[in-house]
């Protein structure tokens, strides 16, 4: 089957790969970009666990098309920290041990800062609401949500 | 399998008229990259229709409004003007999944992939949103309520797109609401769906109304029977509980892992009426 | 060899348990850097896929992988023929028992297949769309057979039976037909007829849950890579890598020492990545094909395939005076094994009522095999499923009688000294406190709104211990390397260690570096379940830590030419003893390694235990609910958890595994249900049907640390991750009564099912 030759960004360096046309962009990531931070817990839309941005759209990378890709910005987990620092969502999550197995926590960041860049102020029902489609098995949430409106405060105050 | 990205409505359609075999339009994907993963249809070409700008924008017509069939859910969502006239059908939309699977679906492919539960559809019927569809043999236009014929399958040809929806103009004092029945508070599909809109006259009664119900037949359907219940009323307890019972009476559900027929037949009327009573305070809020 | 340990507890000043250290693996996570299973890929892999049955009972007539063997790209096929048969042998797995003949069985059919999902064959190919192109070539002819899946049904002399020689064991005399019971266990103590005709009030009651899956996010995946020198590498998403390696071994018939498993990141457990699917067939494809091959499951393969926990029919009959105290308490427990023998029955007969002390108690456990897939562990494995009919019928006699359900049960709590029905007398235990701290909780007297009501219930899980080791290096520069050897499945149990060896050495958690060891580096290790890592693993890393100072007391008692016994250990330094006799210059751990080299080799402690001792923990949970009437739709608005964990190493993850514990039980409650058609295939394989809470489902769950040590750790430590999980059924049915009325006797509690018994009173009301 001839392969789609597809140029885009990812975490702001130019990439070019080759995929077949049901590739989704959550392959191409993981195997042919080799990045592994973004994971598949169900690929089908449901878990939340692929979540990455496409021009600035929060998105499931498995209802994504590889060759959809052409010529978008895509921002993984990778491109979270700044060099060494890492983004205070990162650090929070951290400091609330907001993580436990971690499977989700890619996806869950990613679509913690999509909400923090949109509504810097959120109530506890809005970030319960915007991270629905981000399932956690091992913390119940508690956690999560608390670290998001802790990295809110600090963010809106810096 | 073959991916084409057309950037007019015109070579959309000749692609699709091109094909022997199976084709399908890709807008969102959140349904069809399931279908596909799931190995229940294999396309030989996919079609998107994303470039193409009349099916990706929304803009003002006649005072009402032409949304790309394209559209996201989220684009749709933060419209400001366009979720102030419509509410209801903003309401629906906002339901559909998660922000994830909003950033990428469209009210095209929630219309035009036919499940029976899908959520802006009931909203859309009762707004009195009209589709504008292409075929090879010109353009036309067609109520959204004669679109869906059964699970998954529509009243389009196959080389037919849906390429926008109008939302004809508000009269004042009008209202619209969904509502749906989910086990959880999020990422279900609906048990039951209810859309109602409805117009407020003078003297505040009703003088006109639509209502749709999602996920209790093989299709979304309008219930001018339950409409009718409100007509002429000022849409008190006694009109609100004819609704609920007119609602449940046309509901003909399956039983299927999502609920029984016994509980959507009955939720369809409470929801059904929870609805109505947002639309009529949306509506009495309105000048 | 293994030696038993019991490290008695000290009450001392900590300086760094307590604390709240960020985890050792957390940077790794938040980057996306953590490697997991399915994120290893070796040059020239390939990937293996499987073939699974389409029915829910046939008999295999016959296998033609042919054409699949000779599609291009496709490089091995597996079936039955490529495994060895396994005699009956049982080995403990965690907190259940495993039989390797059904373990071979299990990951590939040999006579029948058993459930919708079970593995017939097996392919590996270049890319995965030729394996998928190859499975479709494989041709097997089935001879459909009536199928079972109620355990009910399948207890019945005349159900479809799925093992021709499995006569039910446990009955005397042995039963003349064969039967789906495999198993049945009767625990019992005093005369439950006798305490039944000294009660005033007598509650019987019959529940039925179904099966439910443990949910983790990251399917099963593993890597192998098998070598012409009979040398196999595993890498695979695993609870316990030794376990792991010896069922490998076994089924493939290959040396222990020639596999050696790399146990990645895992993402989620909670029991049921104890037992291995693919991992034989990864290395079997890869033996054949001299290729490495790469197996991950789709979600649909792991809920079709991977083992839920049971769905169970179980009846409880308790009997109480009218001054609340329960004179009889008994139970049938009928539980679903899946395809083959082997649930939780045991654990759960054994923990049905362990939270009272009762003098006439009878629990009747049946093991029944049914077609479904072969059921794991999940979180206290069985107990919630008993306790969700216990804590409902003591709800019932409490209200019957009038008394506060916290009351009631403090009439009637275990404490320290009570003989329990199955065996051990308790130790030191908190279930006391937990209820007494639950009453006094802001909670459990805050005012409810319409519709709402509120639900106590108590849980207890005994946690385990065994084989663990650990080895512990003293690096050149005074930091520290610990080698662990059981798998930190997310509670965090690798940051607890680390900050034990640093409390015993008196330094820096920060200098300490913790790292899962693979099965070539450490002495057996069994898998974390049973809530053991903190507490075994914790008890192994005192031991090896406490061998190294015992080491460097040597050292510098030579270094300083004193005797040993002027050394002592203190403040991360070697130093005069107090009151001694001889003064010189204390050592510091950076000191001693320094010269360690020059002055006997590095510094190193080992352990190699059996842990003992594991404390039991014991939970209450208060539940505020709000009932839709309407819809039949269950909100939960408030909670909280008071638990006894013995001693909080890191308060944080503690609080982590009673939240998500909750959570998990929460969803059990409400929404989480296998679904299958009439005929017997599973219809809800995907996280859109089978329903697990999600964000905006849960409030903010509060929760009560309790800490009465346990006096067979050094530190207190008591095993927490289990018991969470088994009070929120109960404590939801609870509250539902409490807000409407009206009990449930099923779960889940979805909104049909209330609905209906809503809609059911009020028709006997109006009636």
């Amino acid at each position: 089957m001839a392969r789609h030759h597809v140029t885009a960004t990812v975490n702001g360096d130019a990439v070019e790969f080759l995929c077949e046309t049901q590739q989704t962009l959550l392959e191409v990531l993981r195997d042919e970009l080799r990045l592994t931070g973004t994971k598949e817990g169900c690929g089908t839309g449901d878990c939340g666990a692929c979540t990455v941005t496409v021009d600035g759209r929060l998105v499931c990378s498995c209802l994504v098309l590889g060759v959809e890709a052409e010529g978008k910005s895509i921002q993984t987990i990778e491109g979270m920290a700044t060099g060494k620092d890492l983004h205070p969502l990162q650090r929070k999550f951290l400091e609330h041990a907001a993580l436990q197995c971690g499977i989700c926590t890619p996806g869950i960041l990613i679509a913690a800062r999509s909400l923090l860049e949109r509504n810097p102020d959120p109530t506890e029902e809005e970030v319960r609401f915007w991270l629905a489609g981000n399932l956690c098995r091992c913390t119940g949430y508690h956690k999560v949500v608390e670290a998001v409106l802790d990295a809110a405060r600090e963010l809106r105050g810096a | 399998m073959r991916y084409e990205a057309p950037k007019t409505v015109a070579a959309a359609v000749a692609l699709l008229s091109g094909v022997k075999g199976q084709a399908r339009v890709l807008a969102g994907g959140t349904d069809l990259l399931i279908q596909m993963r799931a190995g229940r249809i294999e396309p030989e070409l996919l079609v998107d229709i994303k470039g193409i700008p009349e099916m990706t924008s929304i803009v003002a017509e006649d005072g009402g409004f032409r949304v790309g069939a394209a559209v996201t859910c989220m684009e749709l969502v933060e419209h400001t003007a366009f979720a102030r006239a419509w509410p209801g059908v903003t309401d629906g939309v906002r339901l559909i999944g998660s922000i994830q699977v909003k950033g990428r679906a469209t009210m095209g492919g929630n219309l035009c992939n036919a499940s029976p539960a899908a959520d802006s559809v009931p909203a859309m019927m009762a707004a009195g949103a009209v589709a504008r569809i292409v075929g090879p043999k010109g353009m036309r236009d067609a109520p959204v309520e004669n679109i869906p014929t059964g699970p998954g399958r529509t009243s389009l040809a196959r080389d037919e797109i849906v390429i926008s929806f109008l939302l004809p103009r508000r009269a004042p004092r009008s209202g619209d609401a969904y509502l749906r029945f989910t086990p959880r508070t999020e990422m279900d599909i609906a048990v039951v769906g209810a859309g109602v809109n409805l117009t407020l006259g003078d003297e505040g009664l009703c003088t006109q109304a639509r209502v749709a119900l999602g996920a209790v037949a093989e299709h979304a359907m309008l219930v001018p029977d339950a409409a009718a219940m409100l007509i002429g009323t000022s849409v008190d307890t006694a009109a609100l509980d004819r609704l609920a019972a007119a609602a449940s009476a046309a509901c003909r559900p399956i039983d299927d892992k999502r609920g029984t027929k016994a509980f959507r037949i009955k939720v369809a009327g409470v929801i059904a009426r929870r609805a109505a009573e947002i639309a009529l305070q949306r509506a009495g809020r309105q000048g | 060899m293994t030696v038993s340990t019991m490290i008695k507890y000290e009450q001392k000043e900590l300086k760094v348990v307590g604390t709240r250290p960020l985890r050792p693996d957390g940077v790794d996570k938040v980057t996306g850097r953590a490697r997991y299973a399915a994120d290893y890929n070796m040059p020239g892999q390939l990937i293996g896929k499987v073939l699974r049955s389409p029915h829910a009972h046939a008999r295999i007539k016959s296998i033609d992988t042919s054409a699949a063997e000779a599609l291009p790209g496709v490089k091995a096929v597996v079936t039955r023929e490529d495994f060895p048969d396994m005699a009956v042998e049982y080995a403990a797995a965690g907190e259940l028992t495993i039989n390797f003949r059904d373990v071979t069985r299990n990951m590939m059919a040999r006579e029948k297949v058993l459930y919708d999902g079970h593995p017939a064959a097996a392919v590996a190919a270049t890319s995965e769309s030729i394996a998928r192109k190859a499975l479709k070539l494989i041709k097997i002819d089935y001879e459909v057979l009536p199928h079972v899946i109620d355990v009910v049904e399948a207890m019945r002399p005349d159900a479809p039976l799925l093992h021709e020689e499995q006569y039910t064991e446990g009955v005397t005399p042995k039963p003349d037909r064969p039967s789906n019971v495999a198993k049945r266990m009767v625990f019992a103590r005093g005369d439950v007829e006798a305490g039944f005709k000294q009660a005033d009030v007598i509650v019987e009651r019959e529940f039925n849950t179904k099966p439910v899956h443990q949910g983790y996010i990251e399917p099963q995946a593993c890597l192998a890579s098998y070598t012409e020198d009979g040398q196999a590498e595993l890498w695979t998403s695993t609870q316990g890598h030794f376990v792991f390696r010896a069922q490998c071994a076994k089924v493939l018939q290959m040396d222990v020492s020639k596999i050696r498993v790399t146990p990645t990141e895992i993402g989620g457990g909670f029991g049921g990545k104890n037992n291995i699917y693919n991992e034989p067939l990864a290395i079997a494809l890869s033996r054949k094909s001299h290729r490495p091959v790469k197996m991950v499951m789709t979600r649909e393969e792991v809920f079709r395939a991977t083992g839920p926990t049971s769905g169970a029919n179980v009846k409880i009959k308790m009997g109480c005076t009218r001054d609340g105290r329960i004179a009889a308490a008994q139970a049938e427990l009928n539980f679903q094994a899946g395809a083959f023998p082997g649930s939780s029955v045991p654990m759960a007969s054994m923990c049905t009522f362990t939270r009272y002390d009762l003098a006439n108690v009878r629990v009747v456990g049946n093991d029944v095999t049914v077609n479904r897939p072969k059921v794991a562990a999940y979180r206290a494995p069985g107990a919630p499923i008993a306790v969700f009919g216990v804590e409902s019928v003591v709800d019932e006699m409490a209200k019957k009688l009038g008394i506060d359900p916290i009351e009631f049960r403090l009439r009637n709590a275990a404490r320290e000294g009570t003989q329990t029905y199955y065996g051990p007398k308790f130790g030191p235990i908190g279930f006391i406190e937990t209820l007494e701290q639950a009453r006094a909780h802001p909670h459990y007297s805050a005012p409810l709104g319409p519709n709402q009501g509120r639900g106590i219930a108590t849980g207890f899980w005994f946690n385990i211990g065994n084989e663990t080791s650990a080895a512990l290096n003293v690096n050149e520069d005074g930091t520290v390397t610990l080698m662990l050897g059981t798998v930190d499945v997310a509670g965090g149990s690798r940051a607890a260690m680390a900050m034990m060896v640093a409390e015993e050495l008196g330094i820096d958690v920060d200098k300490v570096r913790p790292i899962i060891g693979d099965t070539s580096s450490l002495g057996f290790n069994f898998i974390t379940a049973g809530s053991r890592g903190t507490f075994a693993s914790g008890m192994a890393t005192v031991v090896a830590a406490r061998q190294a100072i015992e080491k460097m007391r040597q050292r510098v008692a030579k270094i300083r030419e004193v005797p040993v016994e002027e050394v002592v250990w203190k403040n991360g330094q070697a130093q005069p003893v107090e009151d001694g006799t001889r003064q010189f210059a204390p050592m510091s751990l950076a000191e001693i390694a320094k010269v360690a080299g020059k002055t006997g080799g590095s510094i190193a402690g080992h352990a190699e235990i059996n842990a003992q001792g594991a404390g039991p923990g014991f939970g209450t949970h208060i539940v505020d609910v709000e009932v839709d009437k309407q819809t039949g739709l269950v909100k939960i608005v408030r909670y909280t958890i008071v638990q006894d964990v013995g001693k909080a190493i890191h308060p944080a993850y503690v609080e982590g595994q009673l939240q998500g514990g909750a959570a998990q039980g929460i969803g059990w409650a409400l929404n989480e249900e296998y679904v299958y058609g009439a005929d017997g295939l599973l219809q809800n394989p995907g996280f859109l049907d089978y329903r697990v809470p999600v964000a905006s489902d849960l409030p903010f769950i509060d929760t009560v640390i309790v800490e009465v040590p346990n006096p067979n750790h050094p530190y207190g430590v008591r095993g927490c991750g289990e018991v969470p999980i088994i009070a929120p059924m109960a404590a939801i049915a609870n509250a539902i009564e409490s807000a409407i009325g009206i009990r449930l006797f099923e779960q889940p509690m979805s909104p049909p099912r209330v609905l209906k018994a809503i809609e059911a009173e009020e028709a006997r009301r109006g009636a």
